[in-house]
């Protein structure tokens, strides 16, 4: 409780410094908006459906692309990790593929699918998927072989094992995994949201982008203030269930 | 059968080793973990197998739970020839091999989940059943890093027994526990094993604690591993560890391992 009140009186008090500092003037306005108008630019770009449609269309894009870049990063991280030819095929594809930030692939995403959707889905997926190929990987790895044994000795077997034993056991390393992809595929996202303008669907980051175009300060610090609040959420929504979960089960710290 | 083993009544032959032995090759080298084993376990026996690490007693365990496959010679459970892991055959190890993404329930419940023709209701009541019986009911909810070692060990007995198998396999279940939570464990274990009628084989490097819980006491000697001698040890129970009595069938067994190992001098400082 007391925490949460530095926070806010923390925020309050920054915004307040920030008011102050705009009305001494020290700054021209169409550099410095006021937090006053920034708050107005969001609350009429609230209004209008602007803001509410790109968020729709920004968060769609990552959570379809992220979900997709699950479902094959998981399976094809375990055959990696179970097979030795995966390992040395597709594994090392991986290996090469994360190295790369995923931002590069939005010039070979826009030639392959032009300013579409798919563009947009592809360059998300990249991000995400081999962070949890190699996470999945990992973590497979590093599960103490007894584990598997005492299941083998209750009657589990092969299938049964992996669902049951080795994904379960490989959780820490995949939750990891699944956060690094999440920040890579987010990332890759604005910045192609911002290089490039889609057609079918105007995101945050051409929002951002307009901004700049009409010099208008207001709007680009308003963009990206609910950037920071969409991140910030997802960590809660989607991470912070695991991670309690693991910190429950296995005692390790919380981060 | 042999007169004296019909007229002793003895049970039947729940397990039967014939003649293992087992080769593990390495790229640089190939170690003769077993030659030639046999041995006979009756049904209900508590049989402890002892000897210095190397000296294959807890590959013949591994071999007899159907986890590693013998290069000649066969294992027979009731008579058939044993082939692979069996919910007859329980195996508990040295680390508790819990899993910490279950509960402590959760986990007992494990290989109940594998069993057929168990409602979920059943499959409950049965494992908080086992977690009494090792006095665990209360942190039934726990997580598993939040239990100290023996309680640990409790709950995998309590996993291992859950699905009721006829017999246990132990492989130094205790060797990482310290003296106290050891000397409880030994109770629970000789309770347990006369309450729910198992055969049990437990493997230690510790003579005392196999005299103290063994019917019977195998002595094995490494390089090749090898059955050197058999202690048949009749004491009433629940036994002491540090009672008198066994400590004079303790010593007998010490006895023999030095002799045996002095055979082979390389290995003279393992027992000290």
């Amino acid at each position: 409780m007391r925490r949460t009140l530095v926070v806010i009186a923390f925020f309050v008090m920054l915004f307040g410094v920030w008011e102050a500092l705009v009305r001494m003037k020290i700054w021209s306005p169409v550099l410095v908006p006021s937090p006053l108008s920034v708050a107005s630019y969001l609350w009429s770009a609230l209004k209008d459906g602007t803001l509410v449609r790109a968020t729709v269309v920004t968060v769609r894009r990552l959570l379809i692309g992220y979900v997709l870049g699950l479902l094959f990063g998981l399976p094809l991280g375990l055959l990696t990790a179970r097979f030795k030819f995966c390992e040395d095929t597709l594994g090392v594809i991986a290996l090469a593929f994360q190295t790369l930030p995923s931002v590069c692939w939005v010039p070979l995403a826009l030639l392959w699918f032009g300013q579409t959707e798919a563009a947009m889905l592809f360059v998300v997926i990249m991000g995400t998927l081999w962070s949890v190929v190699i996470a999945t990987d990992n973590g497979v790895r590093t599960v103490p072989p007894i584990y598997a044994r005492a299941a083998r000795t209750m009657g589990s077997k092969r299938l049964h094992t992996w669902i049951k034993v080795i994904v379960p056991a490989s959780l820490p390393f995949i939750v990891s995994g699944m956060k690094q992809g999440w920040a890579f595929a987010w990332r890759s996202l604005m910045a192609a949201e911002i290089y490039v303008t889609i057609l079918s669907g105007f995101g945050l980051g051409y929002l951002l982008q307009a901004g700049r175009e009409l010099q208008a300060m207001d709007q680009v610090i308003g963009i990206m203030l609910v950037i920071i609040v969409i991140g910030v959420l997802a960590d809660k929504i989607l991470f912070s269930p695991w991670e309690r979960f693991l910190y429950r089960r296995w005692g390790t710290a919380k981060d | 059968m042999t007169i004296r083993e019909e007229l002793q009544n003895v049970p039947p032959e729940k397990l039967v080793v014939e003649g293992v032995s087992k080769w593990f090759r390495t790229r640089r080298a190939t170690v003769h973990a077993l030659d030639n084993v046999s041995l006979t376990i009756h049904e209900g026996e508590f049989v402890c197998l002892v000897g210095p690490s190397g000296c294959g007693k807890s590959t013949l365990l591994n071999i007899i739970a159907g986890l590693e496959i013998p290069d000649s010679g066969q294992v027979l459970a009731d008579g058939k020839p044993v082939t692979g892991p069996g919910r007859e055959r329980m195996m508990m190890f040295q680390e508790s091999a819990l899993f910490p993404w279950l509960d402590v329930i959760d986990n007992v419940m494990f290989g109940l989940k594998l069993k057929p023709n168990l409602t979920r209701k059943e499959r409950r009541e049965v494992a908080k059943y086992y977690l009494h019986l090792v006095g665990l009911e209360k942190f039934m909810r726990a997580s598993i890093h939040e239990l100290s070692g023996g309680m640990k060990q409790r709950v995998a007995l309590a996993r291992a027994l859950a699905p009721n198998p006829r017999v246990l396999l132990m492989d130094e279940p205790f060797a990482a526990l310290d003296a106290l939570t050891r000397e409880q464990l030994y109770g629970d274990i000789q309770r347990i094993w006369q309450e729910r009628k198992k055969t049990i084989i437990f493997v230690t490097h510790n003579v005392r604690e196999a005299a103290c819980l063994g019917d019977r006491v195998v002595l094995f000697s490494p390089h090749p591993g090898r059955i050197q001698e058999k202690f048949q040890i009749d004491l009433p129970r629940p036994r002491d560890i540090n009672s008198v009595d066994l400590a004079k069938h303790s010593t007998e067994i010490r006895g023999a391992l030095k002799r045996h190992m002095n055979l082979d001098p390389t290995l003279a400082e393992v027992v000290g």
